[in-house]
């Protein structure tokens, strides 16, 4: 009984979890996809890594990293770009987005740089 | 609301009304009518299938003496020689030919009637279910009555009523056939009017005891009764699968003919109480109309026994008006008469007492020969208006009737009695707490004259009357009620107390000051006094212009009233919606790879710099595909020093271009 109980708690707060995402607003939910993204292609070149061998090592810590920090410049976008947080109330989303780009080149450069 | 708690009112004293009459438990049967003759003419008019159908059709015709259509007899004579002559006719087909022939009266030649005749008595030996009994028999009767042949006798009549009896069962019911253990009420009457007819049959005495254990049986079918409040008593028929037609209708028409016809046979009497026979006959009045055909038969059939047997013929006390008026001098008419409405042996009806009213004495109705119905005009001496209920008692002239016929030992009926009730005495008046009564004035109700009278809050408003009765005592009505109207069709509506001999109220403005929502003008004096059995009346009395103090902040507001009474049954406002401009979105599915190009600058410098920023970009990493590919850190970044600088820039431009545009889309 107390099986049953749970996986059917579990259902209802998945259910109620997806209704509530349904209704955030659509350019969020483009960041949320690209963050997606980027940490699906993280994940691809650790599997490549662990199939093919870690040879060269600083091209693999550069292609991962520069995912996770595209990931990670992303959420600070959507963090930013969010009407609901009160924090960054007084940041323009366009300010945001500037910075995300500035970042993001910087970001890259390195990674160029570190691959080799 | 306002409006409607008269009517409200009204509705639940009707209920009431309704409700005692039927609480009391008295209810008149009324006998056989010409609404029964027409229905008859309605329900049997369509072409007859069988024998059966075609018999039910001519038999209820000829009880009820309706005239039937001439091609109908003709061609159910042809259907009846058909039939009769014919050597592939069941039993039960020459049964209903020899019915149908018994009510039409064909010519039937003898040759056939020989034939029949050896049919049916080969059938009776060779009978073993109910049904090939009943129908033998019943056909070699038929043959005997309509005087086919003469000297027409059973072989072994004894014999065949034993075989007959022998399905009975102890509880009076009877079985259809040995092998079958179902048994019904059905089959017990059918089985009743066998064994009569096989006594009619016999050329010599069938034993006694037998006659005597039958008797018993019907004593033992009738313990079996259901009863109704009203007094109407009938059999519950039996489910069955293999046999149609057993429901109380068609079980009770069938038990009724069975005990007629073998009442009719035998001597002495059956020893079945009155009151069920006249329980019986109440249950087939009260069917009222049938609307299916065979229901319409098994009613008129039974009804047509009950109208002459040997048992006890049921009388039916019947009043042709309920509601009677002492002011047009109404008498009171009471009639007795049989279930099919023929008259009654001489008697006399007594009104016994009035339940709940000492007041009314036991006197004797007297008859009046012309018309038929017994009469009590002393009404309008001695008894005031109201609803009462009647207990009449039947005294026959010769005490010999007693039991030849059965009626109700008590009979009770609601009457009403109506009268014109007068408004008296009655005043208006305008009351101040300091100077007493203002002004009064005097109500005229036959006359048109309206009132006019003024009041401020301070004051009282009160109006008195009397209602008397025709003979001469205060009457106290189901509603007495006092409504004011103002101009903007607000309604207040007041209940006039009864002080034991007069109405009276009295309005007191200063405590109604903020029920009647502050509202100072022209009100509308309008009174209603209603009952079952007066003149009942609402008449605008007059009008009181009041005047109230100024309806503070926080007071209550009127409801709103419709301009037109009935128009707030009309069609509403049409509601135009608003939408909501629908969202941007992003293209069906956020996973294809596509550009955006949405809140793309369309004017042209900001197009410039927004395209030069994409370029910008794109420059940038172009330079970092090189650097990997290529070029050096330093270079690198001496490059991108300059690019950075130019993006900066243009980026710096389309971005509060962007930030411009959409917060004038926001403050808009």
């Amino acid at each position: 009984m107390g099986r049953s109980s749970t996986v059917k708690e579990t259902q209802a707060l998945f259910q109620s979890l997806r209704s509530a995402y349904a209704a955030t607003p659509n350019n969020l939910k483009i960041i949320d996809v690209f963050v997606g993204f980027a940490v699906l292609t993280a994940i691809i070149q650790v599997v490549y890594m662990a199939v093919v061998g870690s040879f060269p090592f600083n091209s693999f810590l550069s292609g991962v990293l520069s995912c996770i920090g595209t990931a990670v410049l992303a959420v600070c976008l959507r963090i930013q770009v969010n009407k609901d947080n009160k924090e960054f109330k007084d940041v323009a989303p366009e300010r945001a987005f500037a910075d995300f780009i500035l970042c993001n080149l910087v970001l890259h450069l390195v990674i160029m740089n570190f691959m080799g | 609301m306002a409006r409607s708690l008269p009517g409200f009112l009204a509705l639940i004293v009707a209920v009431a009304l309704i409700c005692c009459s039927f609480a009391a438990a008295a209810s008149t049967f009324q006998p056989i009518s010409e609404s029964h003759r027409s229905a008859a003419l309605e329900t049997f008019d369509r072409s007859y299938g069988s024998l059966e159908e075609t018999y039910e059709a001519l038999q209820t015709f000829d009880v009820l003496g309706v005239e039937r259509k001439p091609d109908v007899g003709t061609a159910a004579c042809q259907s009846v020689s058909q039939t009769l002559v014919s050597s592939s006719s069941t039993l039960k087909d020459i049964f209903y030919a020899l019915k149908v022939n018994g009510v039409l009266k064909c010519e039937v030649d003898a040759d056939s009637v020989e034939g029949i005749v050896s049919t049916l008595q080969t059938a009776v030996g060779s009978a073993s279910s109910l049904l090939e009994f009943y129908h033998s028999i019943g056909g070699l009767v038929l043959v005997k009555n309509q005087a086919l042949k003469d000297d027409l006798y059973l072989a072994d009549a004894e014999g065949v009523f034993r075989s007959i009896k022998a399905l009975s069962q102890s509880d009076g019911r009877w079985r259809y056939s040995s092998s079958n253990p179902e048994s019904s009420t059905y089959a017990a009457g059918l089985a009743l009017e066998a064994l009569a007819g096989v006594i009619s049959l016999s050329s010599s005495e069938i034993d006694q005891s037998l006659i005597g254990t039958t008797k018993n049986d019907i004593l033992k079918l009738f313990e079996r009764v259901e009863k109704y409040d009203d007094g109407a008593v009938y059999f519950d028929g039996e489910e069955s699968d293999a046999h149609e037609n057993q429901g109380p209708i068609t079980s009770t028409w069938s038990v009724i003919r069975g005990i007629t016809s073998f009442a009719a046979v035998t001597s002495g009497n059956l020893n079945l109480p009155g009151e069920k026979i006249l329980g019986l006959a109440k249950f087939f009045l009260g069917v009222g109309i049938p609307g299916d055909a065979k229901d319409f038969f098994n009613q008129v059939d039974s009804l047509a026994c009950l109208e002459n047997n040997r048992v006890a013929i049921p009388l039916i006390l019947s009043l042709p008006a309920t509601v009677n008026s002492l002011t047009r001098k109404d008498t009171l008419k009471v009639k007795v008469s049989t279930v099919l409405g023929s008259d009654a042996p001489p008697l006399k009806i007594k009104l016994v007492r009035a339940k709940d009213t000492p007041a009314i004495e036991s006197q004797e109705l007297k008859f009046d020969s012309a018309n038929k119905v017994h009469v009590l005009d002393t009404l309008e001496k001695s008894v005031d208006v109201g609803n009462y209920i009647f207990v009449f008692e039947i005294v026959f002239n010769d005490p010999e009737h007693k039991k030849a016929y059965a009626v109700e030992s008590k009979t009770e009926v609601p009457i009403f009695l109506t009268g014109a009730v007068k408004v008296g005495n009655a005043k208006i008046a305008v009351l101040d707490s300091d100077l007493g009564s203002i002004e009064t004035q005097n109500l005229d109700f036959a006359g048109e004259n309206l009132v006019s009278l003024g009041a401020n809050h301070l004051q009282k408003l009160k109006l008195r009357f009397q209602l008397t009765t025709p003979l001469g005592h205060p009457f106290k009505p189901h509603q007495a009620i006092l409504k004011l109207t103002h101009e903007s069709k607000v309604e207040h509506v007041f209940v006039v107390g009864n002080t034991g001999k007069q109405f009276e109220i009295v309005l007191d403005f200063l405590g109604l000051v903020e029920k009647f929502y502050y509202l100072s003008g022209k009100y509308e004096i309008q009174l209603t006094v209603g009952d079952a059995v007066m003149n009942s009346f609402f008449r605008v009395i007059g009008h009181l212009d009041l005047d109230l103090p100024e309806a503070p902040e926080k007071a209550p507001r009127p409801p709103v009233q419709p301009a037109d009474v009935y128009s707030r049954y009309g069609p509403k406002a049409e509601i135009a919606h608003i939408f909501r401009a629908p969202e941007k979105r992003p293209p069906q599915e956020l996973l294809r790879l596509g550009v955006n190009l949405k809140n793309f600058p369309s004017a042209a410098a900001p197009a410039a710099f927004a395209a030069l920023f994409h370029v910008g970009i794109g420059a940038v990493l172009l330079l970092y595909v090189f650097f990997w590919l290529k070029l050096d850190l330093f270079t690198t970044l001496k490059i991108l020093g300059f690019l950075g600088v130019f993006l900066l820039f243009v980026g710096h431009r389309t971005l509060s271009h962007l930030a411009s545009t959409s917060s004038k889309v926001k403050s808009a």
